[in-house]
């Protein structure tokens, strides 16, 4: 009993940023039943820990024709301590549903989970997966935005054009997780620090580690695993689980 | 069978003495039982055991302590205990782990016993019970600060631009973009008070410049006439709105010296040839970097120094248009706009221009009768109730002292002192949501006005308002790290009068003052050659073709770019070395051709800049095709050796080049000064 208590107590002392401590009463009775729930937008997204998405996660319900289906009850959990508001309710006539997604207290990555019944009330869920970046990462993203981006992000926008395409090298975006992960932390760190030559590579790449601390290519390598897609899964010692 | 009892446990003196020898040893063992069954005693055996499994087990085992851990910094006032339970603080190893509190702390620049715990999270460092440690009580008003609002920890001692605080940055850049500070008091330990980064425009010639009915639209909303403007709504009630209006258009006095334009007229016959004209005169003076319109798409496009322009059509008059690009200083002297120059066809064109950016329905519903004596005199006690001359200049209203509450203190306000408001929770960060997102739920007199900004930005300014605490004012001076200190430096002489003349302070730093839109100027002498210096003032030309925001032209005389440009090459010198240090006419053609080849190979160059504008495509550093008709070899060698030192925070790297790569490279740059084809 008391335990328990203890662990609530931590729970919301910790993570009260997300302010979810009631389970929402209203939740409203499906009218209508879809067969499939499809992401609008709202994945992929990266911000700081505790912090609102700037982005609202928008789901769509379809059934088997693939047409929207208005009325639909849609509820979205957040692993891991995060929220969302409202955290369940009907779709609207364009069979979409939006929710604003709070991220909890620690790093890494949460799952948002957006699930609706099909009309046998079996439960139908779509999984979509959100980044809260820590100190380090997002001292990493700072830098990103200042030395990395111009090339290593393919889009343009008017206030930032891309480099991207002049160069002879494809420069990897670094969400690019099948190519990045397979890269050691010390390998992120030699070619950040030391240029594309470090790794014959690309003389493209420039040396950064005259410029950057070795904190600050830790926290740059620390972004980019932190971002990747699909997730990057430290190559430690693999341990029991807790 | 009660007497049986009775008798079996006192009947005689010996047993009476066992029995209470039982009693008293049960009491006796009620303290040691307590501690044993301790929360954070439970905490410490549950992560004994969890450690049991894993690989590294013998490691984390040697390296665990038991027992109340704490952190003692007496200078700092600071006892954490958070430590007894946090057992793993320390433990990177044990990342994985999804359950508070066995989580390893994530790194962070400063050591964990260095500032202890509750100085960034607040929270009850001395306890040692979650529901104390983490909640607040009566004893305890704060509890553990939500993760969103955790940089503010770090803006207790961090009062400059931290790149790895972005939320806390952009909250002290707002406190004093939006005027916060212009009402509230809020200092900086050893700084004094923080000062507004957007005076609000002065209003003592307001009717020289608008109607009384687009002063009463802008007061009742201002965001409907620009969705950017910075000045929030006061709710105002129509009568009250009306009151203000009569007052500020009673109290604005002539623009002393203006002119009437009566010459521009005369330029518009040939001027309406082009319906173009206007619009490409915006375009070459790059309005746009400063001012911002909403486009045809929606899109609010331009920046944002200026006022938008989107409806200014509906709000100036014609004549102080005309007046205003003539010569901005005569209605604002501390304008941030600069005297282009302009002939009277061009004020012409560009005041046409602005003039038909219209929007008819803004003012539509406006209808004031004339004002009252009565109206005049309740819209001065408004103005004066408002605190309106906190921030604009208003004749005969001096600007109060302590109009709104000092802030300074903020993070560490007594919750006993607060005021909530209903549905608010009752945590300071909640409180001061509440009060920068919905002012008016405080009740009606509230004078607080509504803002618009968006949760982020609420987020933003919370954080760097809990950076206000005593702790901060009260820490050892050698653990601050004090913010830029502004400098108030002014160039002297005619050069001077130039550069005030044009603001180029209001894109350009110099020693310290200045805008930060376009580069720093402080070592521009050493680095660029006259001849090219002269010409880019008259007509500049792009550097960086990806560039939306660019020098606009000026329209200068011979003579006044001269003036500036000998300024310029005379002052604005880096002390690191001598600009005539190195004779751009000694290198040889085998250091040239070497030159092309680091360019190429070693060094990559071309994915950054341009030298051959056929083959080379990068474009994130400036052009350098006519590089060698522009800058001296001197800081082109002194640029390639170490470019952060020349301009901190440049994106160029420092290669640590050698001399030899970097003169083979100033050789070939230098001779790079092709003339631009038919000129």
């Amino acid at each position: 009993m008391r335990l328990s208590f203890a662990v609530l107590a931590i729970l919301l002392g910790l993570m009260q940023g997300c302010g979810h401590e009631a389970k929402s009463p209203q939740a409203s009775a499906a009218k209508a039943f879809g067969t499939a729930i499809v992401e609008v937008g709202g994945s992929k997204q990266a911000a700081g820990i505790g912090t609102a998405l700037d982005q609202p996660v928008v789901v769509q319900v379809n059934d088997a024709q693939g047409s929207a289906v208005a009325n639909a009850l849609v509820q979205v959990r957040v692993s891991g301590g995060g929220g969302s508001t409202p955290e369940s309710g009907l779709t609207g006539p364009d069979g979409q549903f939006t929710a604003n997604i709070t991220l909890g207290g620690s790093a890494g990555n949460y799952a948002v989970v957006a699930s609706t019944n099909n009309a046998a009330g079996k439960p139908i869920e779509l999984r979509l997966d959100e980044v809260a970046l820590g100190y380090q990462e997002t001292l990493g993203k700072q830098l990103n935005d200042v030395y990395c981006a111009r090339c290593h992000d393919p889009e343009s926008t008017p206030e930032r054009v891309s480099n991207h395409d002049n160069l002879a090298a494809q420069a990897h975006a670094f969400t690019e997780g099948g190519v990045l992960n397979a890269m050691s932390d010390a390998d992120l760190t030699a070619i950040t620090a030391h240029g594309g030559p470090a790794l014959s590579r690309s003389p493209e790449m420039p040396p950064y580690g005259f410029v950057l601390s070795k904190s600050e290519v830790a926290a740059l390598v620390a972004y980019i695993r932190a971002i990747a897609d699909p997730p990057y899964r430290s190559k430690g010692a693999v341990y029991a689980k807790n | 069978m009660l007497t049986r009892i009775r008798r079996f446990l006192f009947g005689d003196s010996a047993h009476a003495f066992g029995s209470l020898s039982v009693v008293l040893l049960l009491c006796l063992a009620v303290t040691p039982a307590k501690d044993h069954f301790r929360e954070w005693r439970q905490f410490q055996r549950k992560y004994l055991s969890l450690i049991r499994t894993r690989g590294d087990a013998a490691t984390l085992q040697r390296r665990y302590q038991g027992g109340v851990q704490q952190i003692w910094i007496p200078e700092l006032g600071v006892v954490d205990r958070c430590g007894t339970c946090h057992v793993a603080m320390k433990e990177a190893s044990l990342r994985d782990v999804a359950t508070e509190p066995f989580r390893p702390h994530p790194p962070i620049p400063h050591t964990l016993t260095e500032f202890g715990c509750a100085i960034c999270h607040r929270g009850q460092g001395a306890a040692t019970s979650v529901q104390e440690a983490h909640r607040s009580s009566l004893a305890w008003e704060q509890p553990i600060l939500p993760a969103r609002y955790l940089e503010s920890g770090c803006g207790q001692c961090h009062w400059n631009s931290l790149t790895g605080t972005p939320q806390l940055n952009l909250g002290r850049k707002m406190l004093a973009r939006y005027g916060c500070v212009s009402c509230h008091t809020i200092k900086a330990p050893g700084q004094g008070r923080m000062q507004t980064s957007n005076p609000a425009p002065p209003l003592t010639h307001i009717a020289e410049k608008t109607s009384r009915e687009w002063i009463f639209a802008w007061l009742k909303d201002p965001q409907s006439y620009a969705i950017t403007a910075t000045m929030p709504n006061f709710q105002l009630s129509d009568a009250d709105a009306r009151d203000i209006s009569a007052f500020l258009v009673s109290q604005s006095t002539p623009v002393p010296g203006a002119r009437t334009p009566e010459t521009a007229r005369a330029a518009r016959a040939d001027a309406t040839a082009d319906p173009q004209a206007g619009a490409s005169l915006y375009g070459e003076s790059f309005c746009a970097s400063c001012h911002a319109t909403v486009n045809a798409a929606g899109m609010i496009v331009g920046g944002n120094v200026g006022p938008e322009l989107t409806r200014v059509g509906s709000k100036v008059r014609p004549e102080w248009l005309i007046d205003w690009l003539r010569g901005p200083k005569g209605y604002d002297p501390h304008t941030l706009m600069p005297r282009y120059r302009f002939d009277l066809k061009q004020l012409d064109l560009l005041a046409g221009f602005l003039e038909a950016k219209t929007d008819s329905d803004f003012l539509s519903k406006v209808n004031l009768s004339p004002a009252s004596a009565a109206e005049i005199s309740h819209g001065q006690t408004l103005v004066r109730e408002r605190g309106c001359a906190s921030c604009h200049e208003i004749n005969g209203i001096s600007k109060p002292d302590n109009f709104a509450p000092e802030l300074t203190l903020i993070g560490s306000q007594s919750l006993a002192k607060i005021l909530f408001a209903e549905g608010v929770e009752h945590t300071l960060p909640d409180y001061l949501q509440a009060k920068i997102s919905r002012p008016h739920s405080f009740g009606k007199a509230t004078k607080m006005p509504q803002f618009n900004f968006p949760p982020s930005q609420v987020d933003a300014l919370v954080t760097a308002l809990l950076a206000q605490t005593e702790r901060a004012q009260s820490l050892p001076a050698e653990l601050l790290v004090p913010g830029r200190r502004l400098s108030d430096y002014r160039p002297a002489g005619k050069a001077g009068q130039l550069m005030a003349d044009m603001n180029c302070f209001s894109c350009h730093a110099i020693n310290g003052r200045g805008g930060d839109m376009a580069p720093d100027l402080t070592w521009e002498g050493s680095a660029v050659q006259s001849k090219w210096l002269v010409g880019f003032l008259k007509n500049p030309n792009t550097l960086r073709p990806t560039l939306i925001r660019r020098m606009p032209r000026f329209n200068m005389t011979d003579a006044e770019a001269g003036t500036l440009a000998d300024y310029i090459l005379t002052v604005y010198q880096t002390p690191a070395f001598d600009a005539d240090a190195l004779d751009g006419s000694a290198f040889g053609a085998a250091d040239v051709e070497r030159g092309r080849q680091l360019f190429y190979s070693k060094y990559a160059c071309q994915s950054c800049h341009i030298v051959d504008s056929k083959n080379d495509k990068g474009y994130i550093g400036p052009t350098l095709t006519q590089v060698g008709a522009r800058m001296t070899p001197a800081w082109i060698f002194g640029w390639l050796k170490n470019p952060q030192a020349l301009r901190p925070g440049t994106v160029e790297p420092n290669w640590n080049m050698s001399d030899e790569d970097a003169r083979a490279l100033t050789a070939f740059l230098m001779k790079q000064n092709r003339r631009v084809a038919g000129k």
